[in-house]
């Protein structure tokens, strides 16, 4: 301990690291190429992470669409192919039911599936757009985000099933002029007046999501398009730590039962169960950085067995030198630390100008691809995983550097100096 | 090195008092530099005693010998053996370090010890650059620089040409003038003559120990 931190010492390890520079440089390298991949992979592998999670920010982690269509068997005396419709009055039975529903929105829409989309138009102008009927439950799950000074629809325009929409980004452009502020302003839906309270910023990630798309409040879409209690689908999201897979068999379960639907009809209650396929996508994710994880370690391990390699030759030919420091009164001890001091030295400066370069090359990729369609975000290693690295290094340079160090001991000082 | 062991010396009974300049001379085989490695703390014997300085040295492990190497003993090899990648001062420098002596006085020290032999202004240069006898002169400052008790010179001229052999041993004739105490192993007769006494060795054995009248050196440099 005490020759650790001493200044001589380390002018003593330094003189050897730069009087040796190749041998210095081919012990180096070995580590250096195993760091620099550890953090060049776990680094890309966080990149391509954040990619997928900033391609889905606007949708909660654990939501799922479900949707009714034909039975496809006979039940309760019902023939097969009966159209099922879900209605308004199933939310609150799914809610009591289904306790780790986080939030639920039951929704309609015109222009998708099938359907015709809604006429819009304003003065001169028109076009044909989705049209939405929506809680404000639904921004719950799939954020939308409002330009300043709109809103989504509230529980008053349930309530008093108020004439007002949220317009898309599109929509805006293609209805008003550049300079127009749209809020307050109305358009005619189906040729209905419509106050726009609102404009979404278009974020992909939901299946059906357009920029065009209109959103009114559930209850006004009833009356406008005569849906009575109908519902399209239903967008759930459990809570975070609920299993979506297990959500989404009790939701079906309980549609079933309640439409007399045979409990085993899979087409007649259908649902995409987008949490199941985050899922696995960032469960491909977190196999990239296991799997980083272990071609990093395994190629810092063979690096530094590198390390240990060259030093047991390098102890070898300096044989005679550790010989004369020893008639001149090196213990043993303080050989052996030498060693292994040097053998630590070489491993951390590797590391560190691996974890460097590393960083340096991520960078790089990051203004390359980041932020483009490729799904790759701010590249970076977490700094447990980069001290973990250097702890493993620390400890795996001191082991390997015992070898040449008990080596260069066991020779005794007659020996060394015998050997020309 | 091998298991077996071989019996080199076979009773050796000799003492050296402070101050006296000793040759040890015999053919290959005969047992000088294995008796000077006992004396050097480098082999160890088998058989029977041996005191330096009133102090028995006996059950030495790697350290204890290390330490009584740096505080006793200054070596000289016939190859120098000076560390390459060290300038002349760092290498004379490297006893005092492991005497745990602090860098300014150990730069002190061997500059010192340098100019006794000569070589001040080489104090920079590497092994490399200096001529075999400039090395061996380096050598020895080392082994004065922990200022020792005894100078162990294994065949201290048997690289040397005879003119830097003379150069050498009046140096460390001078440096036995100054009280210190030497044993030189040599086959060289006249190098032999330089010194005080001489202990001729044959089969591990003392064949003959006498005083002789000391030749100087410096009537050949």
């Amino acid at each position: 301990m005490r020759q650790l931190f001493d200044k001589d010492t380390w002018a003593e390890i330094f003189q050897s690291i730069r009087k040796n520079k190749l041998r210095t440089f081919l012990t180096m390298i070995g580590v250096f190429i195993g760091i620099y991949i550890y953090i060049g992979l776990s680094g890309a592998s966080k990149g391509l992470d954040n990619g997928f999670e900033k391609q889905f920010e606007s949708v909660a982690r654990n939501s799922m669409f479900v949707f009714s269509s034909t039975t496809s068997k006979p039940y309760a005396g019902f023939k097969t192919g009966r159209r099922i419709q879900l209605k308004l009055q199933d939310v609150e039975v799914l809610r009591r039911q289904v306790p780790e529903i986080m939030a639920i929105a039951p929704r309609n829409v015109r222009g998708i599936f099938g359907t015709s989309p809604g006429v819009v138009s304003r003065g001169l102008k028109a076009g044909n757009y989705s049209v939405f009927g929506d809680f404000p439950e639904f921004t719950k799950i799939a954020v939308k985000k409002i330009y300043d000074g709109g809103r989504f629809i509230n529980d008053t325009d349930i309530d008093l099933e108020r004439k007002v929409c949220v317009i898309g980004e599109r929509t805006q452009k293609e209805l008003f002029d550049d300079d127009t502020d749209p809020i307050g302003l109305f358009i005619e839906i189906e040729d209905v007046n419509f106050k726009v309270v609102g404009v979404h910023k278009f974020a992909g990630g939901g299946p059906f999501d357009n920029d065009g798309d209109i959103f009114i409040p559930f209850t006004t879409y009833r009356k406008l398009y005569n849906t009575a209690d109908n519902v399209a689908w239903f967008t759930i999201a459990a809570y975070g730590d609920v299993d979506v897979v297990k959500v989404e068999q009790d939701v079906k379960a309980h549609l079933r039962r309640i439409h007399k639907v045979d409990p085993t009809d899979e087409k007649a209650i259908g649902a995409f169960n987008l949490g199941a396929i985050f899922k696995k996508i960032f469960g491909f994710a977190n196999g990239l950085t296991f799997l980083s994880l272990i071609v990093g370690v395994a190629t810092i391990l063979a690096g530094v067995i590198g390390i240990g390699n060259i030093l047991l030759i390098s102890v070898k030919e300096r044989t005679k030198e550790l010989g004369v420091r020893r008639a001149l009164g090196a213990t043993p001890s303080e050989i052996r630390n030498q060693i292994i001091i040097e053998s630590l030295v070489l491993t951390m400066l590797a590391g560190i100008v691996g974890v460097v370069c590393g960083a340096a090359t991520l960078k790089l990729l990051d203004v390359m691809f980041g932020g483009k369609d490729f799904p790759y975000t701010n590249p970076t290693v977490p700094i447990p995983y980069v001290i973990g690295a250097l702890l493993l290094m620390i400890v795996l340079g001191i082991l390997i550097g015992l070898i040449p160090a008990q080596r260069a001991v066991s020779i005794k000082p007659i020996d060394a100096l015998r050997e020309e | 090195m091998g298991s077996n062991s071989l019996h080199v010396l076979k009773g050796i009974d000799f003492s050296v008092e402070e101050g006296e300049l000793v040759a040890i001379m015999g053919s290959s085989g005969s047992g000088k530099s294995t008796l000077l490695n006992i004396l050097g703390m480098l082999d160890e014997l088998d058989e029977g005693t041996y005191d330096l300085d009133g102090v028995p040295i006996k059950d030495l492990n790697e350290t204890k010998a290390a330490n009584y190497r740096n505080k006793f003993l200054g070596f000289v090899f016939q190859s120098f053996n000076l560390i390459n990648y060290k300038s002349a001062m760092e290498n004379v420098a490297l006893p005092l370090y492991y005497q745990r002596v602090g860098r300014k006085e150990r730069q002190e020290k061997a500059l010192k010890y340098l100019e006794q032999v000569g070589l001040k202004e080489w104090a920079g240069h590497l092994p490399s650059e200096l001529s075999g006898g400039q090395k061996q002169r380096v050598a020895i400052a080392r082994a004065l620089a922990a200022e020792p008790k005894v100078l162990l010179a294994d065949e201290p001229t048997g690289a040397l040409d005879s003119k830097t052999s003379y150069e050498v041993m009046d140096l460390i004739q001078k440096i036995n003038d100054a009280g210190n105490t030497i044993l030189i192993v040599t086959h060289e007769p006249d190098i032999a003559d330089m010194c005080k006494r001489i202990v001729h060795l044959k089969d591990g054995v003392i064949l003959e120990d006498k005083k002789v009248n000391q030749v100087r050196a410096a009537q050949y440099v």
